[in-house]
């Protein structure tokens, strides 16, 4: 089955990327933008049908090495 | 609020310290006041266990502008030009996040130099990791060699010098010491002194986070198991913003605007202000409520004691604010003007209009604790008698494990991750023995290096702190650069054990005297305890990065062998020293021992020796021997050249392993045109300077009779593969 | 003979391009990112460095400048525009050359001299090098040329393709090849040859104290041509 993770800087560190995108856009007239974080997307086919398990060991992967957990957070999306 | 025992805990304070703050202040601190306190009486900016050593080290000299004390050291190199530089560690971050610790490292050295008014032309670094084979190595290096490159080649400095060492002593504790070398106008120099009365304090720069709150204790606290739990509070480096800030701040600088300036580094906003104060005998009052923030409600505390990257502080003459700030938003930058100074000579905290903190600033900067800690001295150890029979060992062995050993072997691998061209003015790169830049627009080269010595100085701290400042002398000597001041990064253990104590102390007397025999002055510099991890303390290992001056760059030196049929000398006697080598080391698996002795005078004079010959330009190429001896010099100097030597075996009764790996110190090997052959030593013994000739270049292939005959291709390849090999 | 370089946030090479034009004969001015009108120019560079720290896209947010606009224009009615490095990422962001830029194949920041085979050897840049090969020095992270293969072939067939990057003796293969891109190709041009992007810099090779001199002949060609 698929997982889909997404790896975020965490709330309170600095995201330099995120701030220039984010006064890039203001530049270009979407005045509305106040705040952008940058991430990266994962997508994982696990051998494992059961979503719970999968997730489980998304989960640990993404401890042991899509997410420096220093500065960043993970998020395994909901299976839809 | 009342302060636990707990609570002055964490602040990595001591009860006693606690309580003269108490005494000091007549009463007890708020917690904000105990947090300002703990950032300016910490290790690392109050040099409470290091200051009345430090007191030894010559700082003052022809060429000195500005010794140790401000946020870098100034030379004079003539012309109205001036060099600013410094070196400073970034260990404990780089082994809890090692790119962004490296990063911030590096751009935490590099807003030091242009906080003084000069444009940085030259990057260096020394980096040292834990045994190859240990878990954690592999990606140290990765993380600290990108995070050093992303960060230095984001901002466009030239990365043009520095080591890669490994050791296990390093297994729980890396080092990474960055050094920037910047050029300034000599008379425009900018200080971190505030004067006058009423003038106001600018915030410039990025935002203000909850970054590496207390990363100045965490600096100067020693590691153990748990470490990997303090991540939170390392700091994010953004090098893009860096760009952006040295090329306002520098733009600023063109007119007088500007009274004073500080980086906002370990202990951020708390150490800037009240360092500009102090100097400028003034009180200093924030609005806090006005500093840029990147969070939601930030606490007064969090705001003083943040290390949020990319900031600095301001001290602006009246009137020139909207002129500033108009620059600055130009640059895209944060401006905020968040205080003024004042006559109180205290430091007043305000949070929308109501009074949070208050503490006279001489008990902040004067008044911290200064420790004479005990401290243990180390005899020089006896030398090795000779256990092993070196007849047995093979000349082509050793050095085919000793030019491939990953101390020695070549560092392209780390370097070329590096810009080491930007700017247009690197005249030698990289892998030489000392990095040149070209002073931009003139015939003047500044040669930079930084060394260490781990090995010389764990076995005995005296002969080993001499030795560092000896080796940075060479390096600069052997490109014809005429050695003018050092900065010193002097990485230690735990200051309240005798023994690591004991190492500092005679390491910094060591240095003080080989700086000040040499008129090598020291100008700058920091100091890192609490090297160590579960008890387990790093190697002492001073770096000293050293910065000398080439008046005409037509004369500047290189190591690579020129052309077949040349001369090739050894300036400086052999006599055999093989303890703590390379090769005592790794081939005879021995770690006892004296280090080689360095004779002073015999330093002094072969290098000034050599420079006089390189200024007649009697000198084809020339190359200090180090770490692993003469021999290994030889092979350098034949890869980097592309040509061969013929090497004779020494006519003396030294032992061949002796003569070709001992490393006998206040050495070099010259190649040169036999037309100059008496000219040449004419001038050495002159000087009463010892050498000997040792052989010639030829094509192709390093040959000793009956021992060695390589091709140079394969001398490269066993030089060149150790990291390629190791990371892949 | 008037030149343009224009300034980005976290442009770094901007001096070096304005030291080396000024050196062989242009008289330089620079153009802030912002600004919306540019200066009578015949050459117009976009320096290397790291445009807004490549953040989201190498080049991409330089491209959203302002004075992109102008520059486009200034391509379109023929003007000739140089980007090197960083240059050259913007300006396939832009629209102005075809291709992308991606990470170097071992996803590392590679500084080193190389050796370029001069493929195009007649257009508005430059002709009659007297070398076929020459050494320029390249530091870049994504450097990485990618086009789809149809585009390649278009490439190739108008004589789009610049430099390829080569080994001493003019080798073009794998080994020769620094990051990774396709057909080892180091430069390019747009459909016109007007525009020319290329990733080595050789503005950092301009005399005999840096590693080469081979920057020189690179731009005296240029300026030769500008004065026809």
């Amino acid at each position: 089955m698929k997982i889909s993770i997404v790896v975020t800087l965490k709330k309170e560190v600095l995201d330099p990327q995120g701030k220039v995108i984010q006064q890039t856009l203001q530049n270009m007239g979407e005045k509305a933008v106040f705040n952008v974080r940058q991430g990266k997307y994962f997508e994982l086919d696990l051998n494992e049908n059961n979503y719970e398990k999968a997730k489980i060991m998304a989960e640990e992967i993404c401890k042991k090495l899509l997410a420096n957990l220093v500065i960043e957070d993970y998020k395994i999306m909901d299976n839809s | 609020m009342s302060i636990s025992k707990e609570v002055v805990e964490k602040h990595g304070l001591t009860q006693i310290e606690f309580q003269k703050i108490c005494e000091l202040l007549k009463r007890a601190p708020n917690l904000l006041e105990l947090g300002v306190f703990s950032a300016m009486w910490n290790e690392h900016c109050s040099y409470k266990s290091s200051k009345i050593h430090l007191k030894n080290l010559p700082t003052k000299g022809k060429v000195v502008v500005q010794g140790p004390g401000e946020n870098a050291g100034v030379i004079d190199v003539g012309d109205n030009q001036a060099i600013v530089f410094k070196v400073e560690s970034h260990n404990h971050p780089s082994f809890i996040e090692p790119y962004q610790g490296a990063a911030t490292g590096v751009g935490g050295i590099m807003r030091d130099v242009f906080t003084m008014g000069a444009r940085p032309i030259a990057n260096l670094n020394s980096i040292h990791f834990g045994s190859p084979d240990h878990s954690k190595t592999k990606n140290l290096l990765n993380g600290v060699v990108q995070g050093i490159g992303g960060y230095g080649n984001c901002v466009g400095i030239p990365t043009v010098g520095g080591e890669t060492h490994f050791d296990e002593s390093y297994n729980g504790n890396i080092l990474v010491n960055a050094m920037t070398v910047g050029l300034a106008n000599k008379d425009k120099i900018f200080y971190s002194k505030a004067s006058g009365i009423g003038k106001s304090v600018i915030y410039v720069g990025s935002k203000t986070g909850r970054d590496g709150i207390h990363g100045a204790s965490m600096a100067s606290a020693k590691f153990d198991n748990k470490a990997e739990e303090k991540k939170p509070t390392v700091q994010v480096g953004d090098p893009f913003t860096e760009k952006l800030l040295l090329e306002a701040c520098l733009e600023l600088m063109q007119d007088d605007s500007i009274i004073s300036i500080q980086d906002m580094g370990a202990a951020g906003l708390t150490s800037s202000s009240v360092e500009m104060a102090a100097k400028g005998k003034l009180g200093i009052e924030l609005n806090l409520e006005k500093v840029p923030c990147r969070e939601l409600n930030m606490t007064p505390y969090e705001m003083m004691l943040s290390e949020s990257q990319e900031r600095m502080l301001i001290i602006l003459n009246s009137g020139k604010e909207s002129k500033a700030k108009k620059l600055f938003e130009k640059w895209n930058l944060d401006f905020a003007i968040i205080g003024k100074t004042t006559n109180t000579k205290n430091l007043t905290l305000k949070f929308n209009n109501k009074k949070v903190g208050e503490i006279p600033i001489d008990l902040l900067s004067n008044k911290a604790p200064l420790y004479n800690r005990k401290w243990s001295k180390t005899k020089l150890p006896k030398k090795n008698s000779k256990s092993k029979n070196l007849n047995k060992i093979k000349i082509l062995d050793s050095l085919k494990r000793i030019i491939s050993h990953p101390n020695i072997c070549s560092k392209e691998w780390v370097w070329k991750q590096y810009d080491h061209t930007v700017m247009g003015d690197t005249i030698q790169k990289p892998g030489s023995d000392s990095g040149v830049v070209r002073i931009h627009k003139t015939n003047k080269g500044i040669a930079s290096t930084i060394d260490t010595s781990a090995d010389y100085c764990s076995a005995h701290p005296l002969t080993g702190g001499k030795q560092v400042v000896c080796e940075s002398w060479r390096n600069l000597i052997s490109v014809g650069a005429k050695p003018l001041a050092i900065t010193n990064c002097l990485n230690f253990g735990n200051p309240e054990k005798q023994k690591n104590m004991g190492e500092f102390v005679e390491c910094v007397n060591g240095i003080a005297e080989a700086s000040k025999y040499l008129d090598y002055p020291v100008v700058s510099g920091n100091v890192s305890f609490y090297n160590e991890t579960n008890e387990k303390s790093i190697k002492p290992t001073p770096a000293i990065g050293g910065v000398g001056l080439i008046k005409n760059i037509d004369k500047m030196i290189t190591m690579n062998f020129k052309k077949k049929n040349s001369d090739i000398y050894v300036i400086g006697r052999t006599n055999g020293h093989l303890d703590q080598s390379i090769f005592a080391r790794e081939i005879l698996g021995e770690k006892k021992g004296p280090p080689p002795e360095i004779n002073l005078f015999n330093e002094k004079n072969n290098g000034t020796t050599l420079l006089e010959l390189i200024d007649k330009n009697l000198i084809l190429s020339a190359h200090d021997i180090s770490s692993g001896g003469l021999l290994i010099a030889i092979a350098e100097m034949c890869i980097k050249g592309k040509i061969g030597a013929l090497i004779k075996k020494p006519k003396t009764l030294i032992n061949p392993i002796e003569y070709f790996f001992s490393e006998d110190q206040s050495r070099y090997i010259v190649e040169i045109n036999n037309d100059n052959v008496e000219n040449i030593t004419n001038i050495l013994n002159k000087n009463s300077v010892f050498f000997e000739k040792i052989g010639n270049t030829q094509e192709n292939n390093l040959f000793i009779q009956d021992e060695l005959d390589l091709s140079i291709d394969e001398i490269e390849k066993l030089n060149n593969s150790w990291f390629r090999k190791y990371i892949n | 003979m008037l030149s343009s370089v224009i300034v980005f946030p976290g442009s770094n090479c901007d001096r070096d391009m304005a030291v080396a034009l000024e050196k062989f004969g242009f008289k330089n001015s620079m153009v802030w990112h912002n600004d919306t009108e540019l200066p009578k120019t015949d050459l117009i560079v976009l320096p290397g460095g790291f445009s807004y720290g490549d953040y989201l896209r190498c080049g991409c947010i330089g491209s959203k400048s302002k004075i992109i606009e102008k520059v486009i224009e200034f391509a379109n009615k023929g003007g000739l525009v140089l980007g090197i490095c960083n240059g050259f990422q913007i300006l396939v962001e832009a629209g102005l050359l075809p291709g992308t830029l991606l990470r170097n194949k071992y996803l590392r920041f590679i500084c080193k001299d190389v050796y370029l085979k001069i493929k195009n050897n007649s257009n508005t840049f430059y002709s009659k090098f007297k070398k076929d090969i020459i050494k320029l020095h390249i530091a870049h992270n994504e450097g990485n040329y990618f086009v789809k293969n149809d585009e390649l072939k278009k490439l190739q067939d108008k004589n789009q393709i610049a430099f390829e990057y080569c080994d001493i003796n003019g080798e073009v293969s794998e080994s020769s090849n620094p990051n990774g891109s396709i057909n080892n190709i180091a430069g390019v041009f747009n459909d016109n040859q007007n525009v020319l992007g290329m990733m080595p810099h050789p503005e950092r090779m301009i005399d005999k104290y840096l590693s080469g001199n081979d920057g020189s002949l690179f731009f005296n060609n240029i300026k030769h041509k500008l004065s026809i």
